[in-house]
């Protein structure tokens, strides 16, 4: 039995998981998230400070980070309000994470059966829609140049400890993100191209899988 | 200042009143500080606003402007009847014995010989009473009622605490504490320092202030001895070199008189001014005055000035009316003054009453400006809104800009307050085409002179007599200016106690002292008191030597004080008579057995010995002694009284029939501008801020960043009743004009009860003009009065009545 | 003569050691004494080269009205009434050069600011990013950022004229000696004699102004009313690093720095242990099925 996808997809259905539009989206998200890390990190510790070089120093990494968290906040804003419906969590999704476990160690057949999201990909919506929105807004009051005096000092210290953490919390979900996409082979074919297999719904995402045939009768 | 910078240091008490010595006089206060942290002095500070001085005070009092001769009086009257006076000093040092004659009078707020009319005293009954050898009579047991000191209680037994409170609105206890710490002072093991300035001389009777304190710190023995004295804290960087020279149009140089016209010959002049000693024992220096006047002769006209021709006298102007700012301003405003040269002066900033000013500015055929600066009077007839109301197409004045350096710009000497003449070394080249003044004035008389040569005129000799043998004549130095200041001699000096040894001074060398100055003709000294400055060991000016052997801020090898190198005048009185000490530890000279020796350079003939001789130690003064009854020399009476200011929200408390100085300068147009508190209820002051010199530093940036507009300051109460807030815009008006600025709202000026009601006191900094890096601003002076005191005419600055009203929030 | 060795360099996790024990200097400015004249504030722009833009008279007597990029030190009066006395208390405003200084902690530029070992906390234009960090660490409200070149700007303490044995500018310029500068032992002794001698004033309270919550200053006060500081304009009653900041720049670092390096691990691991999750083709037939049930 041959497993090539290439010799598969020829005879096997395929369904549009990501629109373009939803694809281009997120990859915008994506490309800010990325500098917004790389340049955040560089301010985090000193031990990535080297990483301003990769922004032209870092006075412009600096200047620039916050512009890009703008353009990070506008872009996510559309992807949340895309996503937000099916990102809304059930109780099914309660029962799917308790088999978290089974997940992880390739033992889906002992998972329920997931929607368009499953459980773990409703957490990380979560996370990154919690992290934008106060990474935006503490960055705002950390932002030096153009809100410096606007907002009291103990505030701006607040702001500055807050979004330290959320960005830390923000990057450890990322990995975790972009390791799942990675892992999970057809992921990035999924959000690079659109189209995913009906065995990739059937393991990964059954019950959308059903929705998605049964819609059809 | 009687003692100097560095003594201050010594002083146990230290009296701020009548300035704000720590904003004007920022680098001396640092002696103030030095007292306070090194001597655990206290430091008083009595003043209408808590000044920046007053926030490093031990007591600060507040009092109405121009009322500090009621609060001195009171002072006096404390002393005298607490008697916490220095006794043998007063009986020996002071006039206090001595018997006026009968005549002198005081009544209803005038002395004896007033003339309504005339606006002046015939001032011949203020005096001693003289015995056959024309020697001043004393009483030495104080009995006879018309001794001074007697006389002295009658005059001031009026100034009681409850009379301060009423009239200067000081709350009595207040003042009482001032009291009592300056009666601390009173027994010589402690002395008061005062040091003042504007605070007391800009009132129509400023002088006045200065004689009260002069007679406190004689009834506490505080004159001659270090700590003490009478510190007047001088203005401009020069100020005391240029009075040293002559600031009046009635004095040359070192404090001699010009003659006047019914002086007509050197001989006449002489006779009045070279007072003779009133009583025995008694030498002065100005017995010497011939020596010093035809010493000044020769240096005017060098070899011209012959004993023929009197040295010159001739050629010196005559002057019979004092010339002094208010009276050029009169005839400038009549049309009796063409043209108008000033340099280094922006009176359109600085003189009272703008209105009349650019009136009388505008008059003027000519206006010349040496200044390095573009002054608001050399831009007087430009429009500049409310600012500065002229209309130039009115105005037909031509104007000549000469650029002159500025004093960093080259060498020359610097007079500070304590006397001490200081040599500056040129720190820059000046810019584009400024010249020195000295060069500006060489070349302007070299151009008379040539045109004086070539079309005669009517009396060309002044001019052409002049002397005027510089190296280069159109641009003398001021290191040869400096030796024709020290003098020199013109012949051989022979030896006064042996002709038949070498000469003192070959023709051609320096004098070492104005003692060595000759009235023969044989000397030449443009200013005796600065004789010593420059000799043939070089220019003393320039010594920076800072050592102090004694430790007691004398520092004799620091520039060269004035007469003599001596720092403490009078010193010669903080020795008892005996030539002891009063107080070993204020210890400056002492009879030593065969001479007088110290730390300082005796203020005495070194050579007089106190057990043979009662020699006075006030050697200026024919009597030998200090004075507290003056004599005929105030214009307003020989004790000083109470007036109010010209504009005065108040009734004079101690006589009704006199309200302001009888005798002070005033002109006819002005008195019809005084404002009545019915219109105008409240009483301005105007002075300084730390952070502006006059008009010149708005502009400099640096500063005008320091304090950068003007403002007015109001307590906090008058601002409640007005509707005004910090920061908002008002409108200070008086009756000669009007005044736009923010409003400082503050804790530091607060009303004062005089007289039963509360007397609101409006602060007015003066350093806003329109041309500079600050913000635009209004001048004070758009509201001054224009009064002068009666024997300086220094303007009446401090006190007048303005309105105040809001106009609006922060523009 | 003072060497500028560094004790303390921002954002960097070494710093060379250094041979030479050096003098801790402090300047001791003394309030009592303070007329409030801004000669320090001139000699410090003069000295420095600063010249701030004019302003407006806002009904004070403070200009410029607060610290900026180019006023590294003003005076601020406050009128205080105190038993019907009335106190005018000037303080001369600027970095105090804390010996645990809050804006080195904050700052996350290696070597934009340093503390040499003579205690002067110095930034460094060079290496500065303009984040602001420091603003937000130090506990006086003392680094202004330039709008101009977006660089972090303070009282140096003179650092260029102290290494050459000078004092600094504004000390050097106060005409009372309200300023004084020396060694921090030195200063602190000559503050007792000015305590003593304002006790003997009726200052009971008079005191020296050292905050030990910022481990004590190199710039300290001689106050009247020690025990309330924060009359003299809002001068900070027991000043430290606030909390906010210690957590922020302290121990969330190391543990977010780990928590990063963990979930990286973590997924490592999983990859190579468990390795990708395939689709298997079973899965695709049972796909078919379904749709093929479904259809049928
Ligand atoms: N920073 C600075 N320093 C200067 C100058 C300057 O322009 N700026 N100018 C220099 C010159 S030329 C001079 S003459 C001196 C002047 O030096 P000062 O005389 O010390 O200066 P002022 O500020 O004119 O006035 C001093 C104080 O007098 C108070 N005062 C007003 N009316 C009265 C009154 O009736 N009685 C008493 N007792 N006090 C009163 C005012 O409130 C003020 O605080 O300063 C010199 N130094
Ligand atoms: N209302 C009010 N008015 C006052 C006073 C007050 O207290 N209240 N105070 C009065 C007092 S005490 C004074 S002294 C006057 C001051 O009044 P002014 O003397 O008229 O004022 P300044 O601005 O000092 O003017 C001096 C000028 O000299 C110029 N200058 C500087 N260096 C040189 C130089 O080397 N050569 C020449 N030729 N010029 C030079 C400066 O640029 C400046 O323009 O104001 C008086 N007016
Ligand atoms: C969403 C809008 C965002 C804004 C307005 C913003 C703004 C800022 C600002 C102003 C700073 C201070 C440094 C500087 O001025 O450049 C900063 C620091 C930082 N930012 Fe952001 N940021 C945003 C989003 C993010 C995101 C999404 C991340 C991470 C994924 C991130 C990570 C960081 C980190 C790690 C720091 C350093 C924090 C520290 O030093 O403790 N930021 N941000
Ligand atoms: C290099 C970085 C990233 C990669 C490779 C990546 C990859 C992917 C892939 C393959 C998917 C499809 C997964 C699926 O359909 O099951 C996906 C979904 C998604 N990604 Fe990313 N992603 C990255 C970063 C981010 C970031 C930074 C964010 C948000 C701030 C984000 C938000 C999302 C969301 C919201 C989804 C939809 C599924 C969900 O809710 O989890 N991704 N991503
Ligand atoms: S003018 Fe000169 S000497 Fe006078 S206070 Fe200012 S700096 Fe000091
Ligand atoms: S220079 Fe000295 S006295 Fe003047 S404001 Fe500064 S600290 Fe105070
Ligand atoms: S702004 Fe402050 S914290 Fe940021 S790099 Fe510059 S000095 Fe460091
Ligand atoms: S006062 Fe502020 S800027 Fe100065 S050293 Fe301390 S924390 Fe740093
Ligand atoms: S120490 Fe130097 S930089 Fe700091 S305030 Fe004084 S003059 Fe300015
Ligand atoms: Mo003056």
């Amino acid at each position: 039995m041959t497993t090539s996808t290439e010799k598969v997809a020829v005879v096997r259905d395929t369904y549009t998981r990501y629109n373009p539009s939803e694809r281009a989206n997120h990859w915008l998200v994506v490309v800010c998230a990325l500098l917004l890390m790389l340049s955040g990190l560089a301010f985090f510790h000193p031990v990535f400070f080297w990483l301003t070089a990769l922004f032209g120093g870092g006075q412009a990494a600096r200047a620039i980070h916050p512009w890009i968290g703008v353009v990070l906040a506008i872009s996510f804003t559309f992807m949340g309000i895309r996503f937000f419906r099916q990102n809304i969590w059930t109780k099914e999704d309660s029962e799917w994470m308790s088999h978290v476990g089974d997940v992880i160690n390739h033992r889906e057949d002992k998972v329920p059966e997931a929607g368009r999201f499953n459980a773990a990909q409703k957490l990380v919506f979560y996370v990154m829609f919690w992290s934008v929105v106060t990474l935006f807004l503490s960055g705002l009051v950390l932002w030096q140049h153009y809100f410096g005096d606007a907002f009291p000092i103990g505030l701006q210290r607040f702001a500055g400890l807050v979004h330290a953490v959320m960005a830390a919390a923000m990057i450890i979900t990322m990995i975790i993100h972009i390791y799942a996409a990675i892992w999970n082979a057809g992921s990035v074919r999924a959000m690079t191209r659109g189209p995913v297999t009906g065995g990739w719904l059937w393991k990964h995402h059954r019950r959308f899988l059903r929705e998605e045939v049964g819609g059809r009768k | 200042m009687t003692n100097g910078w560095n003594d201050i240091k010594n002083a146990d008490v230290v009296l701020v009143m009548g300035g704000n010595a720590a904003e004007a006089h920022t680098c001396g206060f640092k002696w103030v500080t030095e007292a306070k942290s090194g001597n655990g002095a206290k430091l008083i500070v009595v003043d209408p606003r808590f000044t920046r001085t007053a926030a490093v005070s031990d007591l600060y009092a507040p009092l109405r402007p121009g009322s500090d001769i009621a609060f001195l009086g009171g002072i006096i009257h404390y002393l005298l009847s607490n008697e916490k006076i220095f006794k043998d000093y007063v009986l020996a040092y002071t006039n206090a014995a001595f018997i006026v004659k009968e005549g002198f009078g005081f009544e209803d707020g005038l002395f004896s010989g007033y003339n309504a009319e005339k606006r002046d005293y015939d001032r011949s009954s203020w005096d001693y009473e003289y015995d056959e050898a024309g020697q001043a009579k004393l009483d030495p047991t104080l009995e006879n009622p018309r001794c001074v000191f007697n006389l002295l209680k009658v005059h001031y037994s009026r100034y009681t605490a409850e009379m301060v409170e009423k009239t200067c609105g000081t709350p009595k206890d207040l003042f009482l504490k001032v009291c009592e710490l300056i009666a601390t002072t009173a027994t010589g093991a402690k002395t008061l320092t005062s040091l003042y300035a504007l605070g007391w001389t800009q009132h129509s009777k400023g002088s006045q202030n200065i004689r009260n304190i002069a007679i406190i710190q004689l009834l506490l023995g505080n004159m001659g001895v270090p700590g003490g004295g009478i510190n007047a804290l001088r203005g401009h960087s020069n100020v005391q070199g240029i009075t040293d020279f002559g600031l009046f149009s009635n004095s040359v140089p070192g404090y001699l008189a010009m003659p006047n016209s019914k002086e007509t010959t050197l001989e006449e002049y002489l006779k009045t001014r070279a007072f003779k000693p009133i009583r025995p024992d008694q030498m002065s220096f100005l017995q010497n005055y011939r020596k010093f006047f035809v010493s000044f002769l020769k240096a005017m006209y060098g070899k011209n000035a012959t004993a023929e021709n009197q040295f010159g006298f001739d050629w010196l102007p005559k002057v019979d009316v004092n010339l002094d700012t208010l009276r050029q301003f009169e005839l400038m405003f009549q049309g009796k003054m063409n043209g108008f040269i000033c340099q280094g002066f922006n009176p359109l900033m600085s003189v009272p009453n703008r209105k009349k000013l650019i009136a009388g500015l505008s008059k003027l055929k000519y206006l010349v400006v040496m200044d390095p600066l573009h002054t608001e009077t050399a831009h007087f007839f430009e429009n500049h809104g409310e600012m500065n109301d002229a209309d130039p197409a009115k105005i037909a004045t031509e104007v000549f800009l000469l650029p002159t350096n500025c004093f960093a710009e080259e060498e020359g000497t610097f007079t500070n307050s304590g006397r001490v003449i200081q040599w500056h070394w040129k720190a820059a080249e000046p810019p584009g085409q400024a010249r020195t003044d000295i060069q500006i004035m060489a070349d302007l008389f070299l151009r008379l002179k040539a045109l004086y040569a070539k079309e005669g005129g009517k009396f060309p000799d002044p001019i052409m007599n002049v002397d005027w043998s510089y190296r280069n004549p159109a641009k003398p130095t001021a290191d040869e200016l400096l030796r024709e200041i020290n003098g020199r001699a013109l012949a051989d000096l022979p030896d006064p106690a042996d002709a038949t040894k070498p000469p003192i001074k070959k023709a051609g060398e320096l004098m070492d002292i104005f003692a060595q100055l000759k009235d023969d003709g044989t000397t030449s000294c443009a200013n005796w008191i600065y004789s010593g400055c420059y000799t043939e060991k070089g220019n003393m000016t320039a010594r920076r030597d800072p050592s102090d052997p004694s430790g007691k801020g004398i520092h004799p090898n620091w520039g060269y004080a004035w007469p003599a190198n001596r720092r403490i005048l009078y010193n010669r009185a903080s020795a008892d008579p005996s030539g002891k000490a009063w107080n070993a530890k204020k210890k400056v000279i002492e009879w030593n057995g065969s001479r007088w020796a110290g730390i300082d350079v005796p203020d005495f003939g070194p050579l007089i010995d106190p057990t043979q001789k009662a020699t006075g130690p006030f050697i200026m003064n024919p009597e030998g002694v200090g004075r507290l009854f003056t004599r005929g020399m105030m214009r307003e009476g020989p004790f000083p009284e109470h007036y109010e200011p010209f504009e005065s929200p108040v009734a004079n408390p101690f006589h009704t029939k006199v309200q302001s100085n009888p005798v002070a300068r005033v002109f006819k147009g002005d008195l019809e501008v005084f404002g009545k508190s019915e219109d105008f209820p409240y009483v301005a002051t105007t002075y300084r801020l730390v952070e502006h010199f006059h008009y010149w530093t708005k502009h400099a940036k640096m500063n005008a960043v320091l304090q950068p507009e003007l403002f007015v300051e109001i307590g906090e109460q008058l601002a409640k009743d007005k509707g005004i807030a910090s920061g908002d815009m008002v409108e200070v008006s008086s009756n000669r004009g009007r005044i736009k600025a923010k409003a400082v709202v503050t804790k530091r000026i607060r009303p004062l009860v005089c007289d039963g009601k509360p007397v609101h006191i409006v602060g007015i900094p003066i350093h806003w003009g329109f041309i500079g890096a600050t913000k635009k601003g209004f001048g004070a002076n758009q509201l001054t009065p224009y009064v002068g005191d009666a024997n300086t005419e220094t303007p009446e600055y401090k006190a007048f009545l303005v309105n105040i009203k809001r106009i609006g929030p922060a523009a | 003569m003072q060497s500028l060795d560094v004790r303390n360099r921002s954002a960097s996790t070494a710093v060379p050691p250094s041979v030479r024990k050096d003098l801790e200097v402090a300047k001791l400015i003394d309030v009592s004494k303070c007329i409030g004249c801004k000669a320090c504030q001139s000699a410090c722009m003069a000295w420095n080269d600063l010249r701030p833009d004019v302003g407006v008279n806002s009904g004070i007597y403070d200009n410029p009205e607060n610290l900026g990029p180019a006023a590294w030190t003003v005076m601020r009066y406050t009128e205080h009434e105190e038993a019907g006395r009335l106190e005018w208390l000037i303080r001369k405003d600027g970095c105090m050069h804390c010996t645990d200084p809050g804006c080195l902690k904050a700052c996350p530029s290696p070597g934009a600011i340093v503390q040499y070992a003579n205690g002067i906390v110095d930034f460094v234009q060079e290496n500065c990013i303009g984040c602001g960090y420091c603003v937000k660490g130090c506990p006086f409200n003392v680094p202004r950022i330039s709008k101009a070149d977006n660089r972090a700007y303070k009282c140096t303490l003179c650092s260029d004229r102290v290494a050459v044995g000078q004092s600094p500018a504004c000390a050097k310029a106060c005409p009372t000696g309200a300023i004084v500068f020396g060694s921090k032992e030195s200063m602190v002794d000559h503050a007792q004699g000015r305590i003593k001698d304002l006790q003997s004033r009726g200052y009971d309270k008079a005191g020296l102004y050292d905050p030990q919550g910022v481990g004590g200053t190199h710039v300290m006060y001689v106050l009247h009313h020690a025990d309330r500081p924060e009359l003299y304009s809002g001068l900070p009653n027991n000043p430290e690093i606030s909390p906010m900041v210690a957590l922020w720049k302290g121990a969330l670092k190391p543990l977010s720095m780990i928590g990063m390096g963990m979930a990286l691990l973590a997924g490592l691991f999983h990859f190579v242990t468990k390795g990708p999750n395939e689709v298997t083709e079973a899965d695709e037939e049972n796909a078919r099925k379904l749709k093929g049930r479904d259809a049928a």
